[in-house]
Order: structure tokens, then C-alpha cells, then sequence
């Protein structure tokens, strides 16, 4: 069954099996703005949880993305470099940048449910 | 599109001109094969010595007659905003006027036609030249030697932190860490990183400072110095900046001070009396020379005695025999660029300084901060300062006054363009939301001002009476309107292509 | 003091409306210890005709090389610039505007840009171009450090036929910044082989054409050993007028093109301000260093141009940025493109060709003095010369006589004995036959 976290970074992970789905939030992206680019890691990089992962690009800003969970790159999306506005669009869906085979399970238990995602951005104004 | 809110109906022009405003489009579409604005002599009988290597592809250049290309960017002038048509209150810019003697002087047989490799007995005027600059920046700071050859501001932070890395270096330890205020201009992280060390930020309190129990808790053996602009990028003078010197001496570190603010306290303050070990000065702001549309500058750095014996190549000396070039020296950390320096900037800085003298200096400096505090005065009700209190050259603004509104700072500056300003600085620092940061410089007369203040109020008046319909649309009269920076992002166009030869008709 | 607006009754009426009681009490916040309490140490104002009875004194001890016969390149040219480039540049709109940060008031700046990027990869082969740089040195030690990133490997192979100033820049960041700089000897006769010096470390090869000592050469082999080994090859071109003659680096397998774009709209000026040239592939736009201008469309849908691709630079990268650039050269790009667009493509090949005629005919003069050998036999407009004795005291004697007649290699190669009897001597359209017999005549004399 797949459930989806967040990270306080505003990074979504959906975990089916071994493999974990990344992409940042619908919140991230609407302070972002218009995404011009996205530099995605190379496949068979090893991410760390917390470190950074990619760059997410705006006309006046570029964020960086941490892996929410510690794992190894074996897909990139590439369809985000010829239509970026696709993280804006569908952040949580056709926006997806990256898919981890991860290490340890255990770690999602550090990341924050739907609800408990909803609430901290709330909390953020 | 958003009609403009004075209701001008748009006038439809058969050229699509509109009265002074006239389209020009590139070189590019304009050219004639074989079309030439310069007439050249035969080429004489000559042996060929290219080696085959001749350029047999077409480079792809258009051909235009003189007039043409004087049509063309009389044109393109005429879109663009200067600081001789208007207030230009950049925050940290520092726009003030460009006299036009430094361009005559810049130009004087003799010294505009100097090669940089001439023979050193056959320029003793030009190495006089910079020597005399050298003294002027030396006496204005109180700092003992000053390096000339970076080419702007962010080439002289280089130079800076590369003097104190061989310093470092000669010592047996480069050390790991600079401090960075948060409010810093982006060139200090990345300058500080390019040389390797990691940027630690510092925290400014809650008077726009830098916070100095901060600043001293980070401090310890691997801290290689701080780079701090003074006065901040707020446009506060640091209160404690002696003892925040003190205190990075103390831990065996150096400071480093980006100079872009020099002209609040030109003849007022000298940065060698506050403990600084070098300083850039950017001659492009507080000594006049253009700006140029982005540039040239120049960026020389005063330097400590401690960090003097490091300094880069080449550098002038005055010995009994006259001038000369050093350009080998076993010492200097190294070579920043090719030839010397910018030696049409110097000329121009010199010009301004000479016209000045230290007294016109000290007035400038003083009309400045004047000025700024004008603004401040006059807007700080309708507005929302920053901080409390007076400030340096620069008045800082948060959007605190623009909440509720739907207005954002963006749309404020573009209204402010068809009002006829150049908007100030925005978004910067970065510390402040929304920030607007204006500096008027001294070259602004009180009648200009108060025009100035009169129109910044009434625009902030109308977008908290709900007009965020004009400022979204904003601006109007201008060559052209809001452009899509996102597509500009997205899909990179950096240069024209000749269209693709078409396909033959079946 | 004629700059400065304000009068004293201003100032009263500025500081009861600010509410405090003098300008001095604006500085409060300076420590007292550190407030100047009068004018600092150095003359007072001067009018105009001062300043410039001082600056003509100054330029009266100088031997203009636009006065005499002078035949210096090494890195700098003297070229004819049209009278209309210098009215045009000093145009207030452009003279005193600032970077385009605000596109809708300076499209003039942002269009005169796109141009010059356009007109800079046209002339080097390149597919873009960046908006300048400070000079060829530092643009092209920017070339080696994206060559770096762009490969992930730090040793960058540096050729004996590189200005030696260039050398030096990249010696120095090479220090400071963290990377290894592989330095050929100095190339005089201009027979390196770099391919053999090329390992899996090798980020960048970096090659001068014509190189500092005049040669050109055909660089197809070395781009191609570079990409065997996954290296860049990084071309500069001292001349930026060579390549209304000679091959362009492009078309060589170059992967950045760097360049000094002096010799087109720019005076001497000795030594800067000048304008750095940086061009490379498409593909490796989002490492490049320095502006660059982009065209898109207004809310009404007509073309405009913006700085684009702003997440490379410093403003907003900050520690991460590609390169610290922030104020690059845009008034010297500007005369360079209005050079460039007077001379038009049927314009620059005629000036490249009569740079060449010119060049070649003065080293047959001068080849000829006995004593004196032609070093260079491929070049384009500027070549090395063998003197029978050190050739720094031979051009200080010449300079008595009023002639700048070249630039001893020793002067850029101290402590070197091998190159000392080593002369630069360049010859541009600025050249007559008059300049070139009255040289001859010196360079016998000199030499007897």
C-alpha cells in the first residue's frame, strides 16, 4: 500500500515496495513561482537523507531539494527538462522528479503524514 | 491587457511608432551583403602566410552604411532610462552624475592611446597618474598600500580574500571559515566560497546590525576573517565595528570590507581608523565613472600593512629614477588580470576627485547622507522603514505598507517607471521583505526630491485606496511593457539565427 | 562646488525637516574616535581648467603610441575606431544607465547586448555567446574553472603559447581556488605537443590562436585528442580581428572560445578597461559565467529582451554561483558592436586582409636586416623575431628615435635567457610604408 510523507523541506515521497517516488509540494511550488528548471541527480547516485538531491529552479531563485529518505537514484524525470511548468502544473503527480530504491524503511517514520503536513504549513504564517 | 487608468484611448500608428518612440529592430534584419559603414585602402601585394588556415565559412555578418548604424543606436538609446534624464535611486548603486570633464580627460592624446606594453621610461605620466590616484585613495582611507589592478568590485573582493589567504598561507594555515553578515551582496559568499572557505552567516539584530555576540560566539582559530559592508546594505553604519575588528583580529582572522558604501563617509570616516585590512572601492560609485550599461568598473583595494606584502602584480613604485612597473614579485599572491588595471577609470576617478578636492568630497558625502535622510523624513508615514532611526546614504523600506493591498513591491517599481523614476533597489537586501532601498545620491537637488517624495506617496496612497488593478498593469508608456521572464528561463533564445531556408515547393 | 545642487538654505530646510540639528549629528552612529573632525589631507576643489592643465601635464610625459610609429601588440592592438563609435557610446542613454534590471526602461542596453552575443558566436563558430567579461584573461581562467565543473576533474593543461599574463591569471586561481594548472613551457618556435600531456585528470586544454609568439595553427587534432580523453578545449584569441581571417576556433572542435575583444571599438587605453569575450555550446549554457541577455515577449506580445538565466550568477546563487561577476564591461561590448555592425562582414574580412598584407610585408622588410630571423612563419598579424642581441635594450633604443617598435618577449619572460634576444612585433592597418621604412632604418641602426 502507498501512502504519501512530507518533510518539513516540502518534499513529497510515496513509497511503493522498495521504490520511493520524490517531488516537492504543491505549497513548495507556489512559493517557487514559475519553474524554469529543474537539475535532477544522475541515475545510480547515492542520496542521503537530508542532503541535497536536486535544484529546482525560478526566473529569481534556486532552491535546493533534499532526499527525504536515504536510497539510490534509478529513475529521473525526464520529461521536466523540455516542460518544467509541469512541477507548477501537477506538483504531486506528472511533477514527480525522482525515484529511489531506499535503504531503510524505517526512516519514514521521521516524515509527517498528510495531516500533519497540512497543519505545519499552516503553522508557517 | 489592462487599459491605462487614465483612459487614453490607443492610438493606432500605420508604423506601429509612436511619435518619439520609434521600433528598431536588430542589425540582423537590417543588413546588405557587401554593404560596408567603413571605407578601407587597397590591400597591397603581400606574401600570404595564413598557413591554409584561411577562414573560408562565412562569419554571417550584416553590412550597414554609416547612417544607418548612427539611426540604429540613436534609436536604441532613446529606450533606455539614464541617470542624465532622472532620479536613478538604485540602493548600493550609488548613481550619481558622471561629469563630462572625465571623459575629455580619458580621452587626451597621451594617455587614451597608450599601449600597455610600451616601454616604462616612455609612460612616466601615465605610472604618475596612478600613483597620484594610489595617494588619494590611501589618504581618503588611512590605509598604507592599495592594490589598483581589479577590474571592478566583485574582482576587488577576490583580490581581497586571496591577500588574506597568502597571509594565511605565509603563517602555515589557511584557515576553514569567513563570516558573512546575511544582508551581504551575493558577490561576498561567493567570492569567499570560490577561494574555498565555507561562509558562515551571521545574524543582523533587530536594528538592522550585525549582532555582535553572535559574531564573537563564532569566532574561533579556523575563522580565516569576515567580509562586512560598511555601512550595511541596510544603509546603517555598524556601531560596533571596532569591536567587531578587535574581536576577528583577536582570533588571529582579518576583515575584509566591501567598500560599495564608501560614499556615506568619503572625508568623513576612514576605514583604516575602524580596523579594516582591506577594503575595495568601487571608482564606478562613489568616483563617478559611468556605468556604462553594466560596466566597465574598477575595483582597487586598500590594503593593511600586514596584508600589503601580498599584494598582487602589477603595482606601481616611485624610486629616485622615476616611476616604474613591478610586474614579477616572488611575494604577491599572484596576477589578477592582463595588463594593469583600469586605466580609463582611473583617469576619470582622478578628474573627479581633483574637481572635488577634500573639502567637495566631504560635502558630497555629507549631501548624500542628507538627501537619504530627506526621503526617509518624507516617506517614512506613508511607507514602512525597516529600521528606526536615521540612516546612512541609502533609505531602507519593508512592504510592511503595502499589506492588504495586493501590491507587491515589483508592481510599485514598475508604477514608479511611468512616473518617470527608475525604481530603486528591490528585493535587497535580502533580509528585509519586500525591500525597497533608495539612494538618492548627492547629486539630487531638494526641488527634485520633494517631487520624488510627492509621487512615491502618491502612488503607496493609491495602492492602499485598492487601485492593485493599475499597479498589476504597470507600466504603460514605457517602449516596452512587462516582459515574460519565464519564457526567457524556459526556453533560452540568446542570440539571433537566420531563419531555416524554406523547403522547396513540391 | 558645481556637482553638488544643494545650497546652504537647502540643507537648513532639509535637516529641520529630517529634525536634527546639523549633518555631522547624521553620524552619530561612527564611534567619536573615528569621525574626522575636518577635510583630510590633499587639495582643494579645482575647477575644469585646473583639473586639465594637471591631467595634460601628466599626458604630456607619455609617448602616445597613436603619435608615432608603433608596432606593440602582445595582447593589445592599435587600430583606426570610426569617429561615430565614440559619439554613439557617449550618448547619455548610454554613457549613464545602469545593467538592465529593469528591462522595460533599457531595452536599448538589452538589445545592443543580444547583438553583441550574436555577433561574438558568429565570429568565434560558437553557438552562444555571454554578455562580457572583464578582459581575455579573466575570461578565459572563467573558461578553465567551468571546464572544471563541467567535467568534475581540476587539472587544466596550459599552453607555451598563451599570453603570459594569462598563464599567470590562471596560475593564481589555480593556487586560490583550488585546482592544478599544468604549464608547457614557453612555445617560441611553436612545436608543443599538449595531446601527450592530456590524462583521465585533464579537465581542459587551453591554447592561444594565433598564439602570443604569432603562430596559427590548425587545432582539429588537439580537439579531437581532448574529446578522446573527455577534456575541453578551451581556444582564446588575443586578436579578435584574426577571425575575419583565420579559421575560427569553432570550426577547430574548440568547446569555449574565449577572447579579448580590445582590437574592435576599444582604445588602447593603457590597459583597461577592455572586454572579455566568452562563447561556448548550448549545451553547457547553464554553467557559463557572466550576464546573458535573452529574448522573449511583452504582455502586448512584442518582441523584447531580459537578462535571463539569472540562476547562474551571484545575486542570486550567492556561495553557489558559477562565477562572482557582477559588473562585467558593457560599455566597451557596446563600441566593440557598433564597430563591429560599421565594419559589416564585407568590412572586417577587407581589415582582416590588410592587417595580414601588412604584417608580412613589414617581416620581409625586417627579415631582411641582417643579424634578424623570422621566427614565425604562419601568422596573422603579429610575429617573433630573432635579434642578434637582447631585444629589450634594442626597443628602448628604438623608443629614443620615436619608435614603439615591439615588445621584447623578456619583458613577459624575465630570468628566461633562451628568449631574450626574442622581439613581438605587430603591424595592424594603423601602419603606413612610411612607419615601416622609418623602422627599418632604425632597426639597421640600432642593430650596427
Amino acid at each position: 500500500m502507498s501512502e504519501i510523507r512530507f518533510s518539513k523541506d516540502h518534499e513529497w515521497v510515496k513509497l511503493e515496495g522498495d521504490t520511493a517516488t520524490v517531488g516537492i509540494t504543491v505549497y513548495a511550488q507556489e512559493q517557487l513561482g514559475d519553474v524554469v528548471f529543474v537539475d535532477l541527480p544522475a541515475v545510480g547516485k547515492k542520496v542521503e537523507k537530508g542532503k541535497e538531491m536536486a535544484v529546482v529552479e525560478s526566473v529569481k531563485a534556486a532552491s535546493e531539494v533534499y532526499a527525504p529518505l536515504t536510497g539510490e537514484v534509478v529513475e529521473v524525470n525526464a520529461a521536466l527538462s523540455d516542460a518544467p511548468a509541469t512541477v507548477n502544473e501537477d506538483a504531486m503527480g506528472k511533477g514527480w522528479f525522482a525515484r529511489l530504491k531506499i535503504a531503510d524503511k524505517g526512516e519514514l517514520g521521521g516524515l509527517m503524514d498528510e495531516a500533519a503536513y497540512k497543519a505545519y504549513v499552516e503553522g508557517l504564517h | 491587457m489592462t487599459a491605462p487608468a487614465n483612459g487614453a484611448p490607443q492610438v493606432r500608428t500605420i508604423s506601429g511608432n509612436k511619435g518619439l518612440q520609434i521600433e528598431e529592430p536588430l542589425i540582423f534584419e537590417q543588413g546588405m551583403q557587401g554593404r560596408s559603414g567603413v571605407d578601407l585602402p587597397a590591400i597591397p601585394q603581400h606574401k600570404d602566410r595564413l598557413g591554409g588556415l584561411k577562414r573560408k565559412s562565412e562569419i554571417g555578418l550584416p553590412g550597414l552604411s554609416e547612417p544607418q548604424v548612427v539611426r540604429h543606436y540613436t534609436k536604441l538609446s532613446q529606450k533606455n532610462f539614464a541617470i542624465d534624464m532622472g532620479v536613478y535611486p538604485l540602493g548600493s548603486c550609488t548613481m550619481k552624475h558622471n561629469p563630462r570633464l572625465n571623459e575629455k580627460m580619458a580621452r587626451l592624446p597621451g594617455i587614451g592611446d597608450l599601449h600597455p606594453m610600451q616601454p616604462v621610461s616612455t609612460v612616466q605620466g601615465a605610472l604618475e597618474l596612478i600613483d597620484r590616484l594610489a595617494h588619494w585613495l590611501k589618504v581618503l582611507t588611512n590605509m598604507p598600500a592599495v592594490a589598483m589592478s581589479p577590474a571592478a568590485g566583485a574582482h576587488g573582493e577576490l583580490c581581497g580574500i586571496m591577500t588574506i589567504r597568502a597571509a594565511l598561507l605565509a603563517k602555515g594555515d589557511a584557515r576553514k571559515r569567513i563570516l558573512v553578515p546575511e544582508s551581504a551582496h551575493g558577490t561576498n559568499p561567493a567570492t569567499a566560497a570560490a577561494c574555498g572557505y565555507v561562509v558562515d552567516p551571521v545574524p543582523a539584530d533587530e536594528r538592522g546590525r550585525v549582532d555582535l555576540a553572535a559574531f564573537k560566539a563564532k569566532l574561533g582559530s579556523d575563522v580565516a576573517g569576515t567580509m562586512i559592508t560598511n555601512p550595511n546594505t541596510c544603509g546603517l553604519f555598524e556601531n560596533d565595528i571596532i569591536d567587531i575588528a578587535d574581536a576577528v583580529h583577536g582570533a588571529g582572522g582579518y576583515f575584509y570590507c566591501d567598500g560599495a558604501n564608501f560614499n556615506a563617509i568619503v572625508g568623513r570616516v576612514r576605514p583604516g581608523d575602524l580596523g579594516v585590512d582591506a577594503m575595495h572601492i568601487n571608482l564606478h560609485k562613489t568616483f563617478s565613472t559611468p556605468h556604462g550599461g553594466g560596466g566597465p568598473g574598477s575595483g582597487p583595494v586598500v590594503l593593511s600593512a600586514a596584508l600589503a606584502p601580498y599584494a598582487p602584480v602589477p603595482y606601481v613604485v616611485h624610486g629616485a629614477n622615476g616611476f616604474d612597473l613591478v610586474e614579477q614579485d616572488g611575494k604577491a599572491f599572484g596576477r589578477l588580470k592582463g595588463f594593469h588595471g583600469q586605466m580609463g577609470m582611473f583617469v576619470r576617478a582622478l578628474a573627479y576627485m581633483m574637481s572635488h578636492g577634500s573639502d567637495g568630497l566631504r560635502q558630497a558625502s555629507g549631501d548624500a547622507v542628507l538627501n537619504a535622510n530627506y526621503i526617509l523624513a518624507g516617506l517614512k508615514d506613508e511607507l514602512t522603514p525597516a529600521f528606526p532611526g536615521t540612516c546612512m546614504h541609502e533609505a531602507l523600506f519593508n512592504d510592511e505598507f503595502l499589506d492588504g493591498t495586493d501590491v507587491s513591491t515589483l508592481d510599485f517599481a514598475k508604477a514608479m517607471i511611468d512616473e518617470g523614476y527608475h525604481p530603486m533597489t528591490m528585493y535587497f537586501p535580502l533580509v528585509v521583505h519586500g525591500a525597497l532601498l533608495m539612494e538618492p545620491t548627492e547629486t539630487e537637488s531638494k526641488d527634485g526630491l520633494d517631487r520624488y517624495i510627492d509621487v512615491i506617496k502618491g502612488l503607496a496612497k493609491r495602492a492602499k485606496a485598492g487601485d492593485a488593478a493599475y499597479f498589476h498593469g504597470a507600466p504603460y508608456h514605457t517602449p516596452r511593457r512587462r516582459l515574460d521572464e519565464t519564457l526567457a528561463a524556459r526556453q533560452p533564445i540568446l542570440r539571433w539565427k537566420p531563419e531555416a531556408p524554406k523547403k522547396a515547393a513540391e | 562646488m558645481r556637482y553638488l545642487p544643494l545650497t546652504d538654505d537647502d540643507r537648513r530646510a532639509m535637516l529641520r525637516r529630517i529634525g536634527v540639528a546639523s549633518t555631522e549629528a547624521l553620524y552619530s552612529d561612527v564611534p567619536e574616535k573615528a569621525r574626522l573632525k575636518g577635510a583630510v589631507d590633499l587639495p582643494p576643489v579645482m575647477g575644469e581648467l585646473e583639473v586639465e592643465r594637471t591631467m595634460s601635464g601628466l599626458a604630456a610625459k607619455n609617448l602616445g603610441a597613436g603619435s608615432c610609429p608603433s608596432f606593440l601588440g602582445a595582447g593589445a592592438y592599435r587600430h583606426h575606431i570610426p569617429a561615430s563609435v565614440d559619439h554613439l557610446i557617449q550618448r547619455g542613454e548610454f554613457l549613464t544607465s545602469y545593467t538592465p534590471y529593469q528591462p522595460e526602461v533599457t531595452q536599448g542596453t538589452l538589445q545592443y547586448l543580444f547583438e553583441f552575443q550574436t555577433q561574438v558566436a558568429l565570429l568565434t563558430g560558437m553557438e552562444v555567446a555571454n554578455a562580457s567579461m572583464y578582459d581575455g584573461a579573466t575570461a578565459t581562467v572563467e573558461a578553465v574553472m567551468m571546464a572544471n565543473r563541467v567535467t568534475r576533474r581540476s587539472r587544466a593543461i596550459i599552453s607555451g603559447g598563451l599570453h603570459p599574463h594569462y598563464r599567470e591569471v590562471i596560475a593564481t586561481h589555480a593556487k586560490f581556488t583550488g585546482f592544478e594548472a599544468a604549464l608547457a613551457p614557453a612555445d617560441a618556435v611553436g612545436n608543443e605537443d599538449l595531446a601527450k600531456m592530456i590524462d583521465a585528470n585533464t579537465s581542459c586544454v587551453v591554447v592561444q590562436n594565433p598564439s602570443f609568439f604569432g603562430h596559427v595553427k590548425d587545432l582539429s587534432g588537439l580537439a579531437k585528442a581532448c574529446q578522446a580523453a573527455g577534456a575541453l578545449l578551451v581556444v582564446a584569441v588575443t586578436e579578435i580581428v584574426s577571425l575575419g581571417a583565420v579559421t575560427p576556433p569553432g570550426e577547430m572542435g574548440a568547446d569555449i572560445v574565449t577572447a579579448e575583444g580590445q582590437s574592435l571599438g576599444v582604445p588602447l587605453s593603457y590597459g583597461g578597461p577592455y572586454v572579455g569575450l566568452f562563447a561556448t555550446r548550448d549545451k553547457f549554457i547553464r554553467q557559463m559565467p557572466g550576464r546573458l541577455t535573452g529574448q522573449t515577449v511583452d504582455v502586448d506580445g512584442k518582441r523584447g529582451w531580459v537578462l535571463t538565466l539569472s540562476t547562474r550568477e551571484q545575486h542570486i546563487r550567492r556561495e553557489k554561483a558559477t562565477s562572482n561577476i557582477c559588473t562585467n564591461s558593457g560599455l566597451c561590448a557596446l563600441a566593440f558592436n557598433i564597430h563591429l555592425t560599421l565594419l559589416g562582414e564585407a568590412g572586417l574580412t577587407k581589415l582582416a586582409q590588410l592587417n595580414h598584407a601588412t604584417a608580412s610585408r613589414l617581416a620581409d622588410r625586417l627579415s631582411a636586416i641582417p643579424g634578424v630571423k623570422l621566427v614565425t612563419e604562419t601568422f596573422f598579424n603579429e610575429f617573433t623575431l630573432k635579434l642578434p642581441k637582447p631585444a629589450a635594450p634594442v626597443v628602448e633604443a628604438l623608443a629614443k628615435k620615436r619608435i614603439l617598435g615591439g615588445v621584447p618577449v623578456s619583458r613577459l619572460y624575465p630570468g628566461d635567457a633562451a628568449l631574450a634576444d626574442l622581439l613581438l612585433v605587430a603591424a595592424t592597418e594603423t601602419v603606413s610604408d612610411e612607419d615601416i621604412a622609418a623602422y627599418e632604418a632604425a632597426l639597421k641602426e640600432v642593430l650596427k
